[in-house]
């Protein structure tokens, strides 16, 4: 058996939660305040993935960069990917927030979507 | 001159959500007043997730927060709103005179004024950090715009100063954008940001966090070429023999947020000491009768959230006493800050006949774990609360029901008391 310290990051609060290891295998965790955190746990030590935030240019908007967000999380190993992917698209006004602007970016079986409205 | 219910000088996340607030509690004409082109704040700017949880009980961006906060307020006849419009200042028989292109100078009158004008950075000049003056010293939100908003890089190689939230997440964002992170330095022993940004900005990146460490000197002359940075000993000065230079072409400074309270003061607003924002009461009413003040500018909040919910508190009131229909406080209570804890916001209660809820917004001093906070009024306890972890850069909040707070005379202090077993 052995404990990994570790702090949630699921929201603000950044709860330090011990989680119990068998042969690189998670068995429970302790610690978190809610349910997101353990499910955090496990997947940080067996899969961790993260929210991608960036921007996409954009034409004809009020603003030239569109932010987008990732719709869910993404293994954290290819985020470098998405982003460089992610540097070739444009969007063209008007965008509404929640517009998908890629979909399931590098085949990872997730959307690329707007934060924001973005009138022409 | 315009008469308004309530009229809100900043249209940020403050501003909407005490606008939605007023307008909800019964306010009639309501104006937001906003000097950027377009309405949302700082928000718009800060692209990264993590917003809302509390608030909107989802998570969010920040221009998904704005969006919010600004979804709520359309279309709603009771409430104006004005972008591209610089409010010059406000007078304590609240007097409200703006700048704009298309109105030029006028003043309008409200019933009631919130201010809600957030904060600014300091910058280079407020840590007086030695060296000439090159090209590629930012503070890191001027960055955060250039970057998010403007679609300029402001340099390569990058150092920032400051582990607050700002610099963490800049490390993350300029890593990102292909930029070279080369170090985070900060003078205190801890990090002065949200433990999930030093993950996923700074561990997830293999981004070096220099803690106790100071910038003694920018070099370059035309444009930064590097950092000299020292260790520090417990009292923050440097120590000799400690320094070593970092190559850089860009500093990113997160030092630190100031309430940004000119208009506050010139009407005659009362500052309170150490959050430099004006004292307020639990209505958020400050000192000048009819004047609210809410979120940044009356102390530095770490979530967007409680920038929303204090908002809410000040609309309301705002909104009631346009209405003329708040309840008249018979009691003063100050509250002080005690034992470990550095700032409480509200400063001052007012509380009306069998009192009124209050939720206090609290900074500790320094970072500690297991302690209790405890609201006193004498020798008696009156709310108490624990607390596994308290640092000095996440708030705390504490609920006080009418009931106890009916109980409070003259003062109250709030402290963490000693450690539990």
């Amino acid at each position: 058996m052995e404990t990994k310290v570790m702090n949630c990051i699921m929201c603000p609060m950044g709860c330090e939660m011990t989680v119990t290891l068998e042969n690189g295998k998670f068995v429970s965790v302790s610690g978190n305040s809610c349910p997101r955190g353990a499910r955090y746990a496990e997947t940080e030590v067996t899969d961790p993935r993260r929210m991608l935030t960036t921007t996409v240019r954009i034409k004809g908007g009020l603003l030239p960069l569109l932010p987008v967000v990732s719709a869910d999380v993404l293994p954290k190993g290819k985020i470098a990917e998405c982003v460089a992917y992610l540097r070739n698209v444009t969007a063209e006004a008007p965008v509404k927030a929640g517009d998908v602007i890629v979909h399931d970016i590098l085949g990872l079986g997730v959307n690329i979507v707007a934060s924001r409205d973005m009138l022409g | 001159m315009e008469l308004y219910d309530v009229v809100i000088v900043g249209g940020g996340p403050g501003g909407l959500s005490a606008a939605y607030s007023a307008y909800r509690n019964g306010a009639k004409k309501i104006l937001v007043i906003e000097r950027d082109r377009e309405l949302g704040g700082i928000l718009q700017q800060c692209i990264h997730n993590g917003f809302g949880l509390h608030h909107f009980k989802e998570e969010l961006t920040g221009p998904g927060y704005a969006g919010r906060c600004i979804e709520l307020i359309k279309g709603k006849p009771e409430i104006e709103t004005l972008t591209d419009t610089m409010v010059l200042s406000v007078s304590k028989d609240k007097q409200v005179t703006s700048v704009n292109p298309q109105k030029g100078l006028f003043t309008v009158q409200g019933k009631t004024v919130i201010l809600t004008m957030g904060c600014r950075e300091r910058t280079r000049g407020a840590i007086r950090t030695a060296g000439e003056r090159p090209a590629g010293v930012f503070t890191a939100g001027a960055a955060q715009r250039m970057v998010n908003m403007e679609g300029y890089l402001p340099g390569k190689k990058i150092v920032i100063l400051g582990s607050g939230d700002i610099g963490l997440i800049m490390a993350r964002r300029m890593s990102l954008e292909g930029c070279k992170v080369q170090a985070v330095c900060e003078i205190c022993p801890y990090s002065n940001g949200l433990t999930r940004n030093m993950v996923q900005c700074l561990y997830d990146f293999g981004i070096p966090l220099y803690l106790s460490h100071t910038i003694l000197k920018i070099k370059g002359k035309d444009r930064v070429e590097g950092v000299t940075v020292a260790k520090v000993d417990e009292k923050m000065r440097p120590i000799p023999g400690t320094e070593f230079d970092i190559e850089c072409d860009t500093l990113l400074l997160s030092v630190g947020l100031i309430p940004e309270n000119e208009l506050s003061m010139a009407a005659g607003v009362e500052i309170a000491p150490f959050t430099n924002g004006p004292k307020v009461d639990q209505r958020r009413q400050t000192n000048l009768s009819g004047i609210y003040a809410a979120g940044n500018v009356v102390h530095v909040h770490d979530l967007v959230d409680f920038v929303s919910d204090e908002a809410e508190i000040a609309g309301k009131f705002a909104a009631l006493e346009a209405q003329g229909t708040l309840t008249p406080a018979v009691d003063t209570v100050e509250v002080r800050p005690v034992n470990g804890v550095r700032t409480c916001v509200p400063q001052v209660l007012h509380l009306p006949e069998g009192g009124e809820p209050v939720r206090l917004f609290m900074r500790v001093g320094a970072p500690d774990r297991k302690v209790t906070l405890e609201v006193k009024c004498g020798d008696e306890v009156l709310v108490k609360k624990m607390l596994p972890v308290v640092k000095p850069s996440e708030m705390i909040t504490l609920d006080i029901p009418a009931a106890k707070t009916a109980m409070m005379h003259d003062a109250i202090m709030v402290g963490l008391q000693s450690k539990q077993a």
